[in-house]
This record gives C-alpha cells, sequence and structure tokens, in this order.
C-alpha cells in the first residue's frame, strides 16, 4: 500500500486550507497508508481548547480526534515548531510525536507523496 | 514519467499560471500528464464567467485549449467548487441554483480524484497557495 504525508502547515480559521486538507486525509485514509505532519502554524489546528463560536467557523479540530477511527494513528510534528510557539504536546487535543529536523526529513522520505496544505 | 499536477492556489495567484507552464512542460518533453486536478481556491480557473482584461491571460481558456489540444483530465473537487459557487449544469439544478459557470473543459469529481492520482502517478507536483 502506497504511504502519503498529508503535512499541515497553516493556522486553523484564518482560511479553509486546513479544513480542506484533514478533508482530503479522510478520503485518502480509505486507499492509502496516511500520515499527518503539522509544521509550523499548522500545529495550532489541534490546539485544545478551541471555541469557534462567536467566529462562526466550523471547529473542525475535533475531526483530528476521529483520524484514529479511520486508520490514521500517526501524527507528527517538528519539535522547533512546537516550542517555537510556546507549546507543549500536552496543550494539543490528539497525541502529536514531535520530531527532530531530521527525523521529518526521514519521514518525508519514508513517503511515497507528499501533499502539503 | 507520469506526472499529476494538484492546483491549490487562485487563478492570479500565480499557482495556476506556473501549473499551466508545467503542464506544457510536461508534455513537450514527452511525460504522460495523467490529471490536473483542482483543489481549495485552485477551482476558480475553471470558472467560464471570468473576464480578465484584454492584455492579461485568460488563465480558464489557457487551461480549456490545453484539454482540447491535448486532451488532459482537469478535475474540479466538487466539495471545493459548490462551496464557492462553482457550478456545473448538473449541480445547478440538483441545488436549484438559477446558473452555472464551469467551464466545458472541467470536470466536477470527488477527492478520491487526488488520491488516485498521488496513488497513479510517479510524481505529484502541487502548485500554490502563494
Amino acid at each position: 500500500m502506497k504511504r502519503i504525508l498529508f503535512v499541515q502547515s497553516k493556522a486553523p480559521h484564518g482560511g479553509l486550507q486546513g479544513q480542506e486538507g484533514l478533508d482530503a486525509v479522510l478520503m485518502g485514509s480509505a486507499f492509502a497508508e496516511c500520515t499527518v505532519l503539522l509544521l509550523d502554524d499548522g500545529i495550532f489546528q489541534v490546539l485544545s481548547g478551541q471555541d469557534t463560536g462567536a467566529l462562526g467557523t466550523k471547529d473542525y479540530a475535533v475531526t483530528y480526534r476521529a483520524l484514529s477511527d479511520y486508520g490514521v494513528d500517526r501524527i507528527y510534528c517538528s519539535r522547533d515548531h512546537l516550542e517555537a510557539r510556546g507549546l507543549s504536546t500536552g496543550d494539543l487535543l490528539v497525541k502529536v510525536d514531535p520530531l527532530s529536523d531530521d527525523e521529518v526529513k526521514a519521514l518525508m522520505a519514508h513517503h511515497d507523496v507528499i501533499l502539503n496544505f | 514519467m507520469r506526472f499529476a499536477l494538484v492546483v491549490q492556489g487562485a487563478p492570479f495567484s500565480g499557482a495556476s499560471f506556473s501549473a499551466y507552464h508545467f503542464a506544457n512542460a510536461v508534455i513537450t518533453t514527452g511525460h504522460e500528464l495523467y490529471r490536473v486536478f483542482f483543489y481549495q481556491d485552485g477551482v476558480y480557473s475553471g470558472n467560464a464567467l471570468s473576464v480578465p482584461p484584454q492584455d492579461e491571460w485568460d488563465i480558464q481558456l489557457k487551461w480549456e485549449q490545453l484539454h482540447l489540444r491535448h486532451d488532459v483530465e482537469l478535475i474540479v473537487c466538487i466539495a471545493s467548487s459548490l462551496r464557492r459557487g462553482l457550478l456545473d449544469s448538473t449541480e445547478a439544478e440538483r441545488y436549484d441554483k438559477p446558473a452555472h459557470n464551469l467551464g466545458s473543459a472541467f470536470e466536477i469529481s470527488g477527492l478520491g480524484q487526488l488520491i488516485d492520482a498521488s496513488l497513479n502517478s510517479d510524481r505529484v507536483i502541487t502548485f500554490g497557495p502563494c
């Protein structure tokens, strides 16, 4: 089975980039081995305690919780990008494994296709 | 080599222009262009109602010409398109909308086409957003 790496690099709610990227992950999970990598402000997509009620955008972060039901068990982030934002994995609503730059490089090399959102 | 292109940027963001040039290069150098998948704001490239000034490129027309010359498959994502008001006649009828605006060279289909293109191409190249 081919391996697809979905890279999320935009903060949520300022646009549809993250939400539509996640839609692609869900579709991909039906046909391929899928992994999610959170880079840059993409890490904010899984920040706990989001409340979009006043904003009017969809609170799609909860969908990340359902990813394991779709067979997407591995979510990674850049450790540097996580720490640069003053966050730790305890601030995130799903289990995310932080990776060093070398590990990110190896993760990318391990996948057949990289789709960047 | 077999290529699939994913266009995520809006028509005048540069993403669609770059993708168009890349698509031409793929074909003229003898490679296979499996599919061009327009996702997110990329779907606006299929808007047949756009009217750029005469001294600017009409990127929607360029894609149509490429399709006519080389039978390139141009797919716009249905979820992205409906959300942004880009409809073909079938969808306009389904949702009881007064008009449709998808260029004739483009086809509305699902995200499965993106995954299919990813799995069946040697290279997947993403353009935009910028």
